[in-house]
């Protein structure tokens, strides 16, 4: 995702002490390790060419590839080779590859697999042995089996089970007990009650060596559920990696001049009156003033304008916001918390604040139900006590294992599983748990322009020859003058050439004027491009007043090909729609769902945008404050909102939407305040997505319901004494296989769009992990 | 079936061997990358060098 952005001269950050000792860890034996991401990696294969590719390397020792996680350790000898240099080696085969702290996520990861997995093996195999005694025991009842044996196969299910309930099941008893100490009662509360409560009744019984076992039910109980928890983490970690992998780990740095000398330095210690020199097509570090050179910049990503504004020596330029044209030499104004970045998050992190959130339906069932059922069972109990006090133990067990929470407890993350699972397959990745449930009750969508519904590149829309050239030759001129510029403009003409197969023939003389055009002579004849007044100047003869007054209204940029004797073309450009976004946008609306348009462009481009997707609701020249105000007045009449966007303008709405869908290629600080990210770019995903959020949403309440009906009718049959030991088991795996077949529906779904072609951006061996860890 | 006595505490014997040796591959991790080595076993460790003369 971010292989265009690294290039080799970027990569040499990462030989800078001050970097690197945050994730190198180095070793005793002189050699260095460190963690890396790597992208591009899909099977076995890319996992062999990494791997060969560094054999050839002088200096480095081992490369380990993980296939599941996508990430490597790596192990060099820093005298001979430097990390940047088996980075750009990486880069180079194809599989661009950036160290990691791991202290921080991906340890925790993996302990928290293991100990899961431990668990899973000790009730796996505890359940084993124990249904095994069972089996002989429920035989037993049949054919007269001797109480000294009985009493032994008791002990020994007894032996089994401690280790299931104290160690296995630990992780419900500790969460129930923090949701206690939060007065929130959980759908571990009444999973925690059941296993304790029968185990320590079974263990009375089999010292007694009277009443009922339990000790399958128990362990069996432990199983599944740690199972289902299980893939819920798997799930969870694959969705958390693949969004850490989307931040761009390239730390920040600015060339700062220094005595005329440029010096690497990582961004944080810039200091205010510093000077420092920005290249074409790189970052500005912090907010600052021009004082050499002339370019334009792109502020798309704060402002949302879609077209680079031209800086001379004196105008202020923004952090973060990127140079276009020509070298500038810049001294910087502010750093840290007084610059413009900051104060945007300022106010993204009030709105993160703000941010509405819907009661989960799950939550709310569960702590319904087992309130209401911590009542019954109170009253059961004391019922049976005043009337048969001897069984009334007895009664009010089997009754918290019949009705042991389950299916209910599973009907929830099930689905959720098999749902994440299928949108990851469409490109749509969640981050956030609620995004699913939000998203399936959302009303009401809204659109960022620059960059989500359009591509954020000038396209030509239309070529007006005026002169008696033809249109095609035109654009030949127009592209050979502006062959070596990086001005988005130019780009435009340049991909119009290409797709028409023109040959350019070589200029000379060229040169760019920032912020009005370029010139150049051709087969000896001087021709401008650039801006009409630009463009008109270099024309001797006058140029009629009407062609000066075209018709610009409808959004587009201008530009003029002109040569001494008269105007030659006029070319109309504007912000390419995304090729899906027509269809997502009917889509959207055919499923009930308002479209609006918030963006910070020219309110003339977002009409014109709005008028070609068929939207009529739309706002142009917002501010990130503006757009947030819109979203607080939708919000204030009862909408539930989805806002999809990608600048950096669009991260505080994106915070306080209701949910929030953030494009993939979009800005870091976007990316990470969405609730999710659709990596495929694919608008059309969207509607795929709302129609399985709210399939998911109907599958989880089917789900609830079945496991509150099972419940409606065992509480009353065991409450009354009816079900045996047996029965409650039987059910209750019964009920619980139904809640998973039900949710893995979701998985095997094939939404409409998905029929055209497969998705492209995700790789084809996560369309297999649909449930898998 | 007096043998039962001997015959159950043994397996226990036997499973908790099992689930130490789980513990083992867990913890040298075993259980890190579940896809890479199914695919890894279909590659040559070494490529063949250029093919000796004899047959």
């Amino acid at each position: 995702m971010n292989a265009q952005v690294i290039t080799a001269d970027r990569l040499h950050v990462y030989d800078l002490p001050d970097v690197q000792q945050t994730f190198i860890v180095a070793r005793p034996d002189g050699l260095a390790e460190a963690a890396l991401t790597l992208e591009g990696i899909h099977c076995g294969g890319c996992v062999r060419r990494c791997e060969q590719g560094l054999k050839d390397q002088t200096g480095v020792r081992d490369l380990q590839v993980n296939l599941s996680t996508r990430r490597a350790q790596l192990v060099w000898d820093p005298q001979q080779i430097r990390l940047s240099q088996i980075l750009s080696r990486l880069a180079e085969i194809g599989y661009p590859a950036y160290p990691y702290d791991v202290r921080t996520q991906e340890n925790r990861y993996r302990q928290e697999r293991n100990r899961a997995l431990r668990r899973l093996a000790v009730a796996g195999f505890g359940m084993m042995q124990i249904m095994m005694l069972a089996v002989a025991m429920y035989a037993g009842t049949f054919h007269d089996m001797d109480d000294a044996m009985r009493g032994f196969l008791r002990w020994m299910s007894l032996l089994v089970a401690v280790p299931v309930v104290l160690y296995s099941a630990q992780p419900f008893f500790a969460n129930a007990w923090s949701g206690l100490k939060n007065r929130q009662l959980g759908m571990d509360v009444p999973v925690s009650l059941a296993i304790g409560g029968a185990f320590l009744a079974s263990c009375w019984a089999t010292v007694q060596g009277g009443g009922e076992v339990y000790f399958d039910s128990v362990s069996m109980f432990t199983f599944l559920l740690l199972l289902g928890r299980f893939l819920e983490m798997g799930a969870r970690h694959r969705a958390a990696r693949t969004s850490e992998d989307l931040i761009n780990l390239l730390p920040a740095t600015a060339a700062r001049l220094r005595d005329g000398q440029e010096e690497i330095i990582p961004v944080t210690q810039l200091k205010r009156g510093d000077t420092v020199l920005v290249r074409p097509g790189a970052t500005i570090p912090a907010d600052a003033r021009v004082i050499d050179g002339i370019s334009s910049v792109d502020e798309a990503m704060l402002t949302g304008e879609s077209l680079p504004l031209t800086k001379q020596p004196g105008a202020k330029v923004i952090g973060g916001t990127i140079n276009i044209e020509s070298p500038l030499t810049l001294q910087v104004e502010s750093v840290g918390p007084d610059s413009v970045l900051s104060a945007m998050n300022r106010l993204l992190q009030r709105a993160q604040l703000e941010k509405p959130r819907l009661a989960r339906l799950a939550d709310r069932v569960a702590s319904y139900f087992v309130a209401g059922l911590l009542l019954i069972a109170t009253l059961v109990g004391w019922w049976w006590w005043q009337h048969q006090p001897q069984d009334a133990f007895w009664i009010t067990l089997s009754m918290l294992v019949v009705t042991c929470p389950c299916a209910l407890s599973l009907a929830t993350p099930a689905a959720l599983t098999a749902a994440t699972g299928a949108l990851t397959r469409l490109g749509l990745l969640i981050t956030r748990g609620h995004a699913l449930e939000t998203l399936a009750k959302a009303d009401y969508i809204l659109f960022d322009k620059t960059g989500t519904l359009t591509l954020g590149k000038l396209q030509i829309d239309e070529i007006v020859s005026l002169g008696d050239m033809t249109s095609a030759q035109c654009l030949t001129l127009a592209a050979a003058l502006e062959q070596r510029s990086e001005h988005p403009i130019a780009k435009a003409l340049m991909r119009a050439a290409q797709t028409d197969n023109i040959t350019l023939p070589s200029v000379t003389d060229s040169r760019a004027i920032p912020g009005q055009g370029v010139e150049g002579m051709l087969e000896g004849r001087r021709y401008r491009l650039g801006t009409p007044e630009f463009a008109a100047a270099l024309v001797t003869t006058g140029v009629p007043e009407k062609v000066l007054q075209v018709d610009n209204s409808r959004g587009a940029s201008l530009i003029m090909l002109s040569d001494e004797q008269g105007v030659l073309a006029l070319f109309r450009l504007v912000d390419e729609v995304r090729p899906q976004a027509r269809a997502a946008i009917a889509g959207l609306q055919q499923l009930g769902m308002t479209v609006e348009i918030a963006s910070g462009d020219q309110p003339a481009a977002v009409e014109r945008v709005a008028a070609m997707l068929g939207i009529q609701q739309y706002h142009g020249s917002m501010s990130p404050a503006q757009k947030l105000e819109r979203l607080q007045v939708l919000q204030d009449q009862g909408k539930i909102i989805a806002m999809v966007g990608d600048g950096v303008n669009d991260s505080p709405v994106l915070a306080r939407a209701q949910v929030s869908i953030a494009m993939g290629s979009g800005t870091e600080i976007a990316r990470s305040n969405a609730d999710m990210v659709l990596l495929s770019e694919r608008l059309d995903r969207l509607v795929d997505g709302v129609l399985l959020a709210r399939r998911s949403l109907r599958i989880i309440r089917q789900n609830l319901a079945w496991a509150l009906g099972y419940n409606a009718i065992a509480v009353p049959l065991a409450a009354s004494g009816f079900i045996a030991p047996w029965m409650a088991a039987i059910g209750m795996s019964l009920s619980s296989l139904l809640v998973v077949l039900n949710a893995l529906r979701l998985s095997r779904l094939k939404p409409a769009t998905l029929a055209d072609s497969a998705p492209q951006s995700m790789p084809p061996d996560t369309a297999a992990s649909g449930l898998g860890a | 079936m007096d043998i039962l006595y001997l015959l159950i505490p043994l397996s226990l014997i036997i499973v908790t061997g099992a689930v130490l040796i789980f513990f083992w591959a867990v913890k040298s991790g075993q259980f890190e990358d579940l896809e890479g080595p199914a695919h890894r076993i279909l590659d040559d460790d070494d490529p063949p060098e250029s093919p000796p003369g004899r047959p």
